[in-house]
């Protein structure tokens, strides 16, 4: 095995990975997971933080779509 | 009555209920300040390069003493405040936690400060490790790490707290960054201690470059680019009030951009004594790094699908997306500049410092500005966004695009010009024109660029007084600032 095998070998696993995070991100099994994290920023305002339980915060969760 | 509304100022401004909001309301003053300042210097060099008499013969104001001065100022000190006010104020917020501890923040903002007030004596008197965007000396780069593994722990300190178990994607771009850089500056750092003042890096020869390169280009790939990005993800969805086009592209996105980042670094040694395999791989990886770049800025600029009117009327939403804009150029132009052959020509060139004011200018501080813009209301007990005058941000946002574009125009016609100078041959081999013959051929384009560089410092006084008026408004009127906050945080809590 000489370093020729090893950069082949580095392009492969490069290659892999990348289609793995691909496969990862867009599974369709994931899919209300990450539309549910995109609301992140919306969840709350000044007013509110941290006067919520998490109960609640599963609530305004609901209201917000 | 006065002293009520001082109460509830004082209040607002450094007591919010929940969060700390006040180291988030102290670096983003500096960041205006240190943009001022860091600017400042900027255009006066950039004066000195169309007329060198500026110097007045003073080792202190010579160009290589303020040049670095310069760039540590705009880089660490305006760009590093808009990364510390902007992550420490997304991951409260994204994590619904509090800061793990007030005074640590404090500990992070006053001992950055005295990093930069320790590089505005230390660069001009001519102490410098002479390593690009690293000159600081020895003693400082302790401190540097200190402060940056304190700001690390207040950071990721606060994301353990999250009552959400996802981690929001902005966060996941400022833990990168604040990882990647920590390790760069550290590695790169590493220096024998001759004197208090004298050090000498522990790499010699073609390695050092090769650190140096690892570092410098990493520099903008992770504070430049990751943290910035942390900035979009978290403030354009909200100036545009609607989540990011793609959570999952984002995913992908920072996956590759980070995986791909850190092997760029040899494009800057190409044609050197680096082995050539080496300066190969950078340029194979800087040319990939346009899918990670521009699937990003497509995620930000499409987070307006359907919300296109808006930029009519918000300028803060103008400064987030034409940063993209530029984003995507300077990302496209990168790639090309990196490709050996197209390097020939450009590289020592003015062409390379219009690049990277494309992505300075452009880039970074464009969405610095829109960021602050949006969360320095909040501060006051204002709405997001809610400055004192909107007119005065849409002028802002005009001088900040037209400076830009003076700069980087000016510094393509003189790169490409210098870099066709340098090359012309006569017949008989021997060069065409001397070297000074290609600087006296800049001068024009000196002047032009001296000329953006102002308009674009001009936009920084104009944002500094637009923040002291609505400091003052909301000084004056505490109660209509209650008013304004939220009218829907009232229904929530019912």
């Amino acid at each position: 095995m000489d370093i020729t095998d090893f950069r082949s070998l580095a392009t492969v696993l490069c290659a892999i990975a990348f289609t793995a995070v691909v496969w990862w991100a867009y599974g369709p099994s994931r899919k209300a997971q990450f539309d549910e994290a995109a609301k992140l920023p919306f969840l709350e305002d000044d007013e509110t933080a941290g006067r919520r339980t998490s109960d609640e915060h599963a609530d305004a969760r609901g209201s917000n779509e | 009555m006065a002293m009520n509304s001082g109460l509830q100022w004082k209040f607002r401004m450094t007591e919010h209920p929940f969060y700390n909001y006040k180291v988030v309301h102290q670096f983003a003053i500096m960041t205006v300040v240190w943009g001022i300042v860091g600017m400042l210097v900027g255009v006066f060099i950039a004066a000195q390069l169309a007329w060198p008499a500026l110097n007045f013969d003073t080792a202190w104001l010579s160009f290589g003493r303020l040049r670095p001065l310069h760039t540590n100022a705009v880089i660490f000190a305006f760009g590093g405040s808009a990364l510390m006010s902007t992550s420490l104020f997304i991951v409260q917020r994204t994590c619904h936690a509090r800061l793990i501890s007030d005074r640590l923040a404090a500990f992070v903002f006053w001992g950055w400060q005295v990093v930069i007030v320790a590089a505005a004596i230390t660069l001009p008197m001519g102490f410098t490790s002479s390593k690009e965007y690293a000159e600081l000396e020895w003693p400082i780069d302790i401190l540097i790490a200190v402060v940056w593994i304190c700001y690390a722990i207040l950071f990721f300190g606060t994301i353990t707290k999250r009552k959400d178990k996802h981690i929001y994607v902005a966060n996941w771009f400022f833990g990168a960054f604040i990882i990647a850089v920590a390790i760069l500056h550290i590695i790169n750092s590493l220096a024998l201690p001759v004197t208090m003042t004298k050090s000498y890096s522990v790499y010699s020869g073609t390695i050092d470059a090769m650190v140096q390169w690892w570092y410098g280009h990493n520099a903008v790939g992770f504070f430049l680019t990751a943290g910035f990005l942390g900035i979009m993800y978290y403030f354009v969805p909200k100036q545009a009030e609607r989540p990011v086009y793609s959570y999952r592209l984002s995913v992908v996105h920072f996956w590759a951009l980070i995986a791909i980042y850190v092997w760029a670094g040899p494009h800057h040694l190409h044609y050197t004594s680096l082995p050539d395999w080496t300066q190969s791989v950078g340029m194979a990886m800087s040319l990939v790094l346009l899918a990670p770049s521009w699937g990003g800025m497509i995620n930000g600029i499409m987070t307006l699908s359907g919300a296109w009117d808006k930029l009519r009327t918000d300028p803060i939403l103008k400064f987030l997306v034409v940063s993209l804009s530029f984003y995507g150029m300077s990302t496209f132009e990168g790639p090309m500049m990196s490709i050996k052959s197209v390097n020939a020509l450009s590289h020592y060139t003015d062409w390379t410092i219009g690049h990277v004011h494309s992505g300075a200018l452009g880039w970074v501080a464009m969405i610095s500005i829109g960021a602050i813009y949006h969360l320095i209301p909040l501060m006051y007990g204002r709405k997001a966004g809610a400055m004192y005058s909107v007119k005065l941000i849409d002028l802002h946002f005009w001088l900040s695009t037209i400076g830009t574009v003076l700069y980087i125009v000016s510094m393509w016609v003189n790169g490409l010009m210098q870099g066709l100078m340098w090359r012309a041959v006569n017949s008989d081999g021997t060069l065409t024109y001397s070297f000074i013959e290609s600087v006296e051929a800049s001068y024009a384009g000196y002047v032009v660029r001296f000329i953006g560089g102002a308009i674009f410092f001009s936009g920084m006084i104009v944002m500094a007084w637009n923040i002291w008026k609505t400091r003052q408004l909301a000084l004056a009127n505490p109660t209509q600032a209650e008013e304004e906050q939220h009218p829907d945080a009232q229904e929530v809590l019912a």
